[in-house]
């Protein structure tokens, strides 16, 4: 029995994919909040005093969901389900920032990554944040929280580039480094190669994961904008495990290497 | 009161049912008023707004479904009418106004370069609380000038949905213009998004409504034309920087109508003339966030008042209009032929267009758009990114110009001599071009210098040549101590008498605090190299084979009325961060920067220098900008100056009206993201 399968079975599988599911849900209603609440509210928060109604209002809070990938991922028997998403809701200066991403398959969900953290654009810095807050593996899978500290941003040359760095209890340590960037054939066909790796510093068996690099993915997409908030897709991604991931892996029957198409949706608001 | 419209303010056309559906201002279906004084009744007609006249206007701002692209949408109007109906003053005249907000949130209207006093200007938070829903405010204005004008609301993004409207002053005393016939030319961008969501679309992704960017075909026909070599390495240069040449609009075509008078450019607005008339067109830009590049195939416009002012006239084949700019030009058509009247967008992603006719139903051809303008390196004034020491490389350029006494500085000095008869004679020996090559970057360094030393060695020539220095000292003191400049000055004008300034050379010009710009989150780079491009008529409008309006071609008619040079400077850097939308000015946005404070009667130079990559349409309320491009006493009086990218402007202000004024680039979504100030004058 592998660790996975094992905790697929438990009745604790569903139990993630709910609080994903209501996550979302929150961010959605909340960006929706957030806009009708500009458009009624406005008369009544402007007082008649000169200093409390200031001539314009650049501290305003925004709220915005993207998500890069949602897609299904098939190799013909092979078929999962996959999102990639982030959501941000603040000022210029001061964020609250989401990131949530997984699989599904007809066995549960793996890979289930959930963050929530505080961001801040870095002094000095043009186009980085950087972010810390919580980390929970929120899947089929044992629970596990980390603390997180990273940095995201746009790189010189237009790279999406993103390092976080994780920690939790008995001196586990892990790193993700993802990266994407866009590379426009016409105005709005555009093809995006990403790439996300993660590194562990102890091994956790529970969850499969051995020490060094554990898993790499890596694709592209070449998506249609039909508007900037609309975009689907196809593409190919490649999720591969390594070295002690993949002797786990190969003990438990799970493919270590898995090249698939992949159809989706890219989408925001 | 209404009077309804004038015969020379607007002209009716019939149309078809079909040509009204499918592109034409609702505005003008509802607009009652404009209807009953229509001659094609039961007819549809094309819109434009009416005209009112009098001493007394009752103005209301309402909600008004509009449908300009197909779509139906809720417009803010101003009496029904998007735009705003045209309001004629007479100068002289007290203007009672008032405004009744039938919207359910806050409203305001701003007299956009109107002087006045600061209770009457009409921006939320600083010089009134702003018009709460079912509540009216009269403006009580006492009209003390003549031109081209216009008022726009200033809450939120209502200015983007409709309330905009123009203002025509007619002089007290004879028009020193000749012209047979006059037309209102409006223009503006619509947008059937609403403003909130442009604005938060542009925070997410700033180049949302950006369709012109390089993609792999023109990186291949690049390729073809400047060699592998050449399109890599600037590609890279560009990308090192995360920044692109084809950033030339924030907001464009791809989301934006852009309407004249109202009208899309499939409605074509008409204006008739006869032949041989002289015909004044009042251009104005009441965009939001559009740049226009004006022309009129096959007629030469005389540009004959800039922001209201008079200037000498100067024949041109087009003109760059910033937002919040107006250009008045006489026209003269000779044949009995109709012309385009046509405005691109200065990224090239639409027009506005109109016709000028001898009779209805003439319209001419649709010029084809010029090819889209891309920013150089130039135009990043070689940006230096990253981290590097500013004040470092200021040094080092003040070490590399020893020779150059006349730096901006000392020139600085010289242009405010304005006021004495070498004035005149010293700019004329001072080309604008020379100015232009003054390296602005020297500025900050020299700050750190006695900047009244600097400048009082190239005085003295000036002193012994026009003025004894006994009695002198005398009026500067009484000048800068006393009443002179705490009283509004008058617009210039053939009779106006400068304030004499001559003796007021003793002033001490107290230079601006050093900026120091850091790249950060707000400041995405630093124009190592700002220059003086006053004889650039600005990005796609170089070397296109026509005349093109610039800065340095707008020389004042009637002399400047405060003589007196400044006696401080006050340097402001534009910057911003594109990727992230923040503006603002010297790195803060409004909300982290504390107001300017300007004493009442004092003159003041202020001197921007722009860090980024896109123009900027500066405005300050309440008093002239009378900008520096070398025509000394004859320097134009401007409400709002666009500095290109790159560019270092300076512009003299006299402090002559008390009260809390916005400072801030006119670009609604600039303003919006913080490129605003309070300037308080007390």
């Amino acid at each position: 029995m592998t660790p996975f399968l094992r905790f697929a079975s438990t009745p604790y599988k569903r139990r993630p994919v709910v609080h994903i599911c209501i996550a979302i849900a929150i961010c959605l209603l909340l960006r929706l909040g957030v806009r009708s609440n500009a458009q009624t509210s406005a008369p009544q928060t402007i007082a008649p005093q000169t200093t409390a109604n200031p001539p314009l209002m650049d501290n305003k809070v925004f709220v915005h969901v993207l998500f890069d990938q949602l897609e299904g991922r098939t190799n013909g028997p092979d078929n999962e389900f996959r999102w990639d998403g982030q959501a941000w809701v603040g000022t210029d200066m001061n964020k609250l920032w989401v990131k949530s991403e997984g699989f599904l398959n007809a066995g549960g969900m793996s890979d289930g990554d959930h963050e929530a953290l505080y961001d801040r654009p870095i002094p000095r810095m043009q186009y980085f944040d950087a972010q810390a807050g919580i980390r929970t593996d929120l899947d089929s899978g044992p629970k596990r929280v980390w603390g997180a500290v990273g940095i995201e941003g746009l790189a010189p040359y237009f790279f999406q580039f993103e390092p976080t760095f994780y920690f939790r209890d008995g001196g586990h340590l892990a790193a993700r480094l993802s990266g994407s960037y866009d590379l426009r054939l016409t105005q709005r066909l555009i093809a995006q190669p990403e790439l996300e790796m993660n590194f562990y510093s102890k091994e956790d068996p529970a969850r499969g994961i051995g020490t060094g690099l554990s898993d790499i993915d890596t694709g592209i997409r070449l998506r249609y904008e039909f508007s900037r908030k609309l975009a689907p897709y196809v593409g190919f991604a490649y999720d591969g495990k390594f070295g002690g991931t993949a002797t786990f892996a190969r003990q438990s029957g799970d493919a270590v290497a898995n090249p698939r198409f992949v159809f989706g949706i890219r989408v925001w608001d | 009161m209404y009077k309804g419209k004038t015969a020379k303010g607007r002209h009716s056309l019939s149309l078809s049912r079909r040509r009204f559906v499918q592109g034409l201002a609702a505005g003008g279906a509802i607009a009652a008023l404009d209807w009953s004084a229509g001659p094609l009744l039961g007819e549809t007609e094309l819109h434009a707004p009416g005209v009112l006249t009098g001493d007394h206007f009752d103005l209301t701002i309402d909600y008004l479904p509009v449908n300009f692209t197909g779509r139906h949408r809720l417009a803010t109007a101003v009496n029904g009418s998007v735009p705003g109906p045209t309001l004629r003053w007479r100068e002289g005249d007290t203007v009672t106004l008032a405004v009744t907000n039938s919207l359910k949130e806050m409203t305001s209207i701003h007299w956009h370069a109107i002087r006045l006093p600061s209770g009457m200007d009409g921006v939320p938070g600083l010089s009134f609380p702003g018009i709460k829903p079912n509540e009216t405010f009269t403006y009580r204005i006492p009209v003390v000038q003549s031109g081209t004008y216009w008022y726009h609301s200033h809450s939120r993004f209502q200015e983007q949905t409709g309330v905009v409207g123009a203002i025509v002053i007619e002089p007290r005393d004879k028009e020193l213009i000749t012209f047979d016939r006059e037309y209102v030319v409006l223009l503006t961008d619509w947008t059937d998004t609403n403003p909130e969501t442009v604005f938060s679309n542009l925070k997410e992704q700033s180049d949302y409504y950006n369709y012109h960017q390089r993609t792999a075909g023109t990186f291949f026909s690049d390729v073809r034309k400047m060699g592998l070599r050449s399109t890599i390495s600037n590609r890279m240069m560009w990308g090192r920087m995360n920044m692109s040449p084809m950033d030339i609009a924030d907001v464009t075509g791809a989301t934006y109508t852009y309407l004249l008078n109202g009208n899309t450019p499939h409605a074509n607005w008409i204006g008739l003339f006869q032949p041989c008339e002289r015909v004044r067109l009042r251009f104005i830009n009441g965009s939001s966030m559009t740049f226009f590049d004006v022309r009129v195939p096959g007629l030469p416009m005389t540009v004959v008042q800039a922001d209201g002012n008079d200037i000498e006239p100067v024949t041109v084949d087009e003109f760059r209009i910033g937002v919040a700019e107006t250009y008045d030009v006489i026209v003269q058509p000779r044949d009995n032929a109709a012309y385009t009247i046509f405005a691109q967008s200065e990224d090239r992603s639409g027009f506005a267009r109109g016709t000028l006719a001898p009779a209805l139903g003439m319209t001419a051809a649709i010029p084809p758009m010029d090819p889209r303008p891309m920013r150089t390196m130039a135009d990043m004034g070689m940006a230096r990114m990253g981290g590097m020491n500013m004040a470092g490389i200021d040094g080092m350029k003040a070490k590399d110009m020893p020779a150059m006494p006349k730096n901006g500085t000392a020139q600085d000095g010289m242009k405010g001599m304005a006021g004495t008869d070498m004035g005149t004679s010293s700019k004329q020996s001072m080309p604008a071009k020379d100015q232009g090559n003054t390296p602005g970057a020297a500025q900050p360094s020299m700050a750190g210098m006695d900047m009244s030393g600097s400048s009082e060695k190239t005085m003295p020539e000036m002193n012994k040549a026009d003025m004894a220095a006994t009695g002198k000292h005398a009026m500067a003191e009484m000048l800068m101590g006393n009443a002179a400049g705490t009283i509004p000055f008058p617009q210039p004008r053939p009779n106006t008498m400068p304030v004499p300034g001559a003796g007021a050379i003793d002033v001490k010009l107290i230079p601006s605090n050093p900026v120091h710009m850091r790249v950060g989150p707000q400041v995405v780079g630093v124009a190592m190299n700002p220059r003086e491009q006053l004889n650039d008529p600005g990005s796609g409008l170089q070397k296109n084979g026509r005349r093109v309006l610039t800065y340095a071609d707008l020389r004042a008619r009637y002399r400047g009325v405060d003589a007196r040079p400044p006696s401080r400077e006050i340097e402001l850097h534009l910057s911003g961060n594109m990727q992230r939308f923040i503006w603002g000015f010297n790195g803060k946005k409004f909300s982290d920067a504390e107001p300017i404070e300007l004493k009442l009667g004092e003159r003041v130079r202020f001197i921007l220098i722009n860090d980024t990559m896109m123009e900027h349409p500066i405005h300050l309320h309440g008093v002239w900008s009378e900008l520096e491009n070398g025509h000394g006493e004859l320097n134009p009086y401007k409400h709002t100056i666009t500095v290109k990218p790159a560019e270092r402007v300076s512009y003299l202000v006299s402090a002559d009206t008390p009260g809390r004024w916005a400072y801030h680039c006119h670009l609604l979504y600039h303003m919006e993201a913080g490129m605003f100030r309070t300037v308080v004058i007390s």
